[in-house]
């Protein structure tokens, strides 16, 4: 079956406006029914330098991001040569006809920016024009959203917009430019648009998040910044801490005291929180951490993605304690796993981590708005001791799972120690007490197992080729297993969308029976491959590693398998 | 009627004569004269030996990491506004491992209470130099005498003009839990700079020093006056005020705060008819 994606990359310097070209037409295509992944590729500056916005749209389910570049929208007179290279067979080439002849090549459709747009900020709506005349994509559905962002500025400002993208597409018709609309779209049901990072804000809102503390940094802040935006009217409260060490202190604080709390954040601002992670397992109090990656060590690529803090976050914090780590691989997955990691966080009253990245943060997707009515309950502590006695916070229990007070209802006090404590929260250096309540707490990890979210296969369990992958790998590995069998390979896809804890039995058998299995993931090590190793011993042959800042693809997969571990 | 007796009789781990007994008498006799039973009140610390103070009095405890009682005890506060809340810690703690967190509560102006204990000296890691050592100070760490200048805790809290701002001795228990009381009714963040001696490790500032050098601010100090109290704070060597050094009307933080977040959190359920509102509005 030929790909009848179109793979819309729209070039240029930040500040430019390309977002917003972006944003209105992947609304659009949602509108329309149409399917979209976004992939945002912006460099760490506010003003220059080269971003790029790709829209890849087809009216079949895609999911993940495409190489080829079938339209190019050149904003500045780099992209072209930048771009050139990727450009498919059938590709068309807007330019602004100011930047001459450098910026274009043969497939150039040279644009008059300058005719259509009374003034420049304008140009974002002929370059839209031209996009839907390409695309033959009904006006209708670019003119709403036109009169949906400017009717707070005045018919004026609606009408003039307009104007622009109408007359763009009228000059594009009379350039009899040979580009092959896109397919009809088939999708007519209801649908929202959503990016990675969005979903979890709204999963977190949905699973009773009403407590975010966070320090900027990039890719995690757009969760915070989702829940300010949004959650006003759920009553969410967001506060942006001095640094890190005090955001993750400050929710737990407020966890203790009964707020359902969330801390988002990226590598370098995670590697601050560990000590609190440490004191979220010790006092039993329940934190839920975002963790967006990006590469490292340190400030790495500030705004690319990568997979790389898996250990970071498996090993975070001193001493031994259960955690859980999800790791969503789509938007959908970004909202359920997290209010599953809320319930997870609170049910056992420790620390729980959704781990996403830039990619997935960025990727505006088309989805079914959620059933909110359909969601399960969540865990949440009592507000009264109905048992005989004096309340213990730690009382000793078979489930390692103390009934959990919040201070403040009723007589009863809650005691918390990040000391050995006694079940009463207090103080000990009792050894024996020290190996009863390390018990407790350890005892804990049967029912995370026992609740754990299975990997998902795709496809025949006999396959020749396993692709096993986790978090937002899921998209390119999907593609790479239906481009192989259209190319008669059999091919099986694995996905991880919890990373911790494993139970072996849910995938150790595919694993073990597969004729290949490959590892494909976003780091350099194969992190998930060595902690499945060291959990059962089991050793992938076949690595299909990237790290150089960009989200995996199915063309990246495929050219690699093959290969050995590097 | 809470009663002294309320907040318990405990075994310590401190050193006999040390100067956190006495906080510890004047901590409780401001509860109990402010009518508060234990379980209205939070208390927060760090680490150290100061920290340790809430497990020798009956109340909710959240006793967290070293130089972390302010993060925790804001997140308390916003959480469950009915509560009060008092952070204790060392000095160490406060204003060393802790201070990036000081600076943002001054300026965030919860409504808590910071009690540091300040014995210009670490007790429980054993007599190394703390923010408050006086430079040049000998300790087993710093051989050649502590070699930077001492953080003034009165002094940067009247600059971010913290709404209320008080240093208190030790020896004056009476005293003491009078400004314990007046921090606990302000509205905003206070803070409580306690002068206690470390009998174990501090051999210049001894409780003898401290009694020497301290006294009573009078009615003349007038603490809403900036030029006075920055003066006051200032003041700190061969006369040492105790008392309210300064104080203002600052709102609180939260004002900010959305309406439905004005209550308990803890009762708190999402309403899912308006963030099925929210979810629509990304169609
Ligand atoms: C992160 C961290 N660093 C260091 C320590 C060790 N430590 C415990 S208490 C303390 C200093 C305590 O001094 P202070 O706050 O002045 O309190 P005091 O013991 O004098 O009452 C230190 C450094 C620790 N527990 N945690
Ligand atoms: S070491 Fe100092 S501060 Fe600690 S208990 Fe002993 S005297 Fe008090």
């Amino acid at each position: 079956m030929p790909d009848i994606s179109v793979n819309i990359l729209i070039g240029g310097e930040a500040g430019q406006g390309l977002v917003t070209v972006g944003d209105f037409l992947a609304k659009a295509l949602v509108r329309a029914g149409y399917e979209i992944v976004v992939t945002q590729d912006y460099m760490s500056r506010i003003r220059g330098g080269h971003n790029t916005y790709a829209v890849r749209v087809s009216p079949d389910p895609v999911f993940a991001p495409r190489e080829g570049v079938d339209i190019l929208v050149a904003l500045d007179a780099a992209s072209y040569p930048l771009h050139r290279d990727q450009l498919s067979e059938r590709a068309v080439v807007l330019v602004d006809e100011a930047l001459g002849e450098a910026a274009a090549g043969p497939r150039t459709l040279l644009v008059p920016f300058k005719a259509l747009c009374p003034k420049p900020i304008f140009e974002n709506m002929a370059a839209l024009g031209v996009l839907c005349s390409l695309l033959c994509l009904d006006a209708a559905w670019i003119e709403k959203i036109i009169h949906d962002t400017f009717a707070k500025k005045g018919e004026e400002m609606v009408a003039a917009n307009r104007k622009v993208f109408a007359d763009a597409m009228a000059w594009t018709a009379e350039q009899q430019v040979s580009f092959t609309c896109i397919a009809p779209a088939v999708n007519t049901g209801k649908r929202i648009m959503l990016n990675g990072n969005e979903a979890i804000a709204l999963g977190a809102m949905a699973a009773g998040v009403n407590f975010c503390s966070f320090y900027p940094m990039t890719p995690g802040t757009s969760v915070a910044l989702t829940l300010a935006a949004k959650g006003q009217k759920m009553g969410v409260v967001v506060e942006q801490a001095e640094d890190e060490i005090a955001a993750v202190n400050m929710a737990i604080g407020a966890s203790f005291t009964g707020a359902t709390a969330l801390v988002p954040t990226s590598g370098g601002g995670f590697a601050l929180m560990v000590e609190g992670i440490s004191l979220s397992g010790m006092i039993e109090t329940p934190v839920v951490v975002v963790v967006a990656m990006r590469p490292g060590p340190a400030t790495g690529l500030p705004t690319r993605t990568e997979q790389a803090d898996l250990n970071l976050v498996l090993y975070a914090g001193h001493g031994e304690f259960p955690r859980a780590i999800f790791a969503p691989g789509t938007v959908e997955q970004c909202f359920h796993l997290t209010h599953a990691a809320v319930h997870i966080a609170e049910k056992y009253q420790s620390p729980v981590f959704v781990l996403t990245d830039q990619f997935l943060a960025d990727s505006y997707r088309g989805v079914v708005p959620f059933d909110l009515a359909a969601l399960p309950a969540v865990a949440r502590p009592g507000t009264a001791h109905d048992g005989p006695g004096v309340y213990e916070r730690y009382a000793v229990t078979d489930s390692g799972v103390s009934p959990r007070l919040i201070p403040g209802f009723g007589d009863s006090l809650v005691v918390a120690d990040s000391d050995e404590h006694t079940a009463d929260g207090h103080i000990t250096e009792d050894l024996g007490v020290r190996v009863t309540m390390q018990d407790k707490r350890s005892r804990k990890m049967a029912g995370l197992l026992a609740d754990a979210v299975p990997p998902e296969l795709h496809g025949d369990p006999s396959s020749d080729v396993l692709l096993a992958c986790w978090g937002t790998t899921r998209g390119a590995a999907l593609e790479a297993a239906a481009l192989l069998r259209e190319s008669g390979t059999s091919c099986a896809v694995l996905h991880f969308s919890q990373v911790y804890p494993l139970v072996p039995g849910q995938f150790l058998p595919l694993l073990e029976k597969a004729p290949r299995a490959v590892m494909v993931e976003g780091n350099s090590t194969g992190q998930l491959a060595r902690l499945i190793r060291q959990e059962t011993g089991f050793v992938f042959a076949h690595h299909i590693l990237r790290y150089d800042g960009l989200p995996l693809t199915a063309r990246y997969i495929l050219d690699r398998l093959g290969s050995k571990r590097p | 009627m809470v009663t002294v007796a309320d907040y318990g009789d405990f075994e310590t781990a401190w050193c006999p004569g040390c100067g956190n007994f006495s906080i510890r008498k004047a901590v409780i006799k401001a509860l109990v004269s402010l009518g508060l039973s234990p379980h209205e009140v939070l208390f927060v610390s760090g680490i150290g030996q100061a920290a340790k103070a809430p497990h020798y009095l009956r109340a909710n405890v959240f006793n967290g990491l070293h130089g972390r009682s302010l993060p925790p005890a804001q997140g308390a506060k916003l959480a469950n506004p009915g509560l009060t809340v008092i952070a204790e810690s060392g000095d160490g703690c406060s204003y060393g491992e802790g201070g990036n967190h000081f600076l943002a509560a001054l300026r965030r102006n919860v409504d808590l209470t910071l009690l540091a204990h300040d014995n210009q000296i670490y007790g429980l890691t054993k007599g190394q130099a703390s923010p408050t050592t006086m430079e040049g100070q000998v300790t087993k760490a710093q051989p050649m005498g502590a070699p930077s200048m001492p953080f003034n805790p009165m002094a940067v809290a009247v600059a971010m003009r913290a709404g209320f701002v008080a240093r208190g001795f030790s020896g004056d228990i009476e005293h003491l839990s009078g400004l314990i009381e007046r921090a606990v009714r302000h509205k905003g963040f206070s803070l409580v700079d306690i002068l206690q001696p470390c009998v174990s490790f501090n051999k210049v500032n001894t409780f003898a020093w401290y009694k020497e050098r301290v006294y009573r601010l009078g009615d003349d100090h007038d603490p809403r006056d900036f030029g006075a109290a920055m003066e006051k704070a200032m003041e700190f060597g061969e006369r040492i005020p105790i008392g309210v050094i300064y104080e203002n009307d600052r709102p609180p933080f939260g004002g900010r705060l959305p309406e439905a977040a004005r209550g308990p959190l803890a009762l708190h359920r999402p309403d899912m008819a308006v963030l099925d509102g929210i979810l629509a509005a990304y169609a």
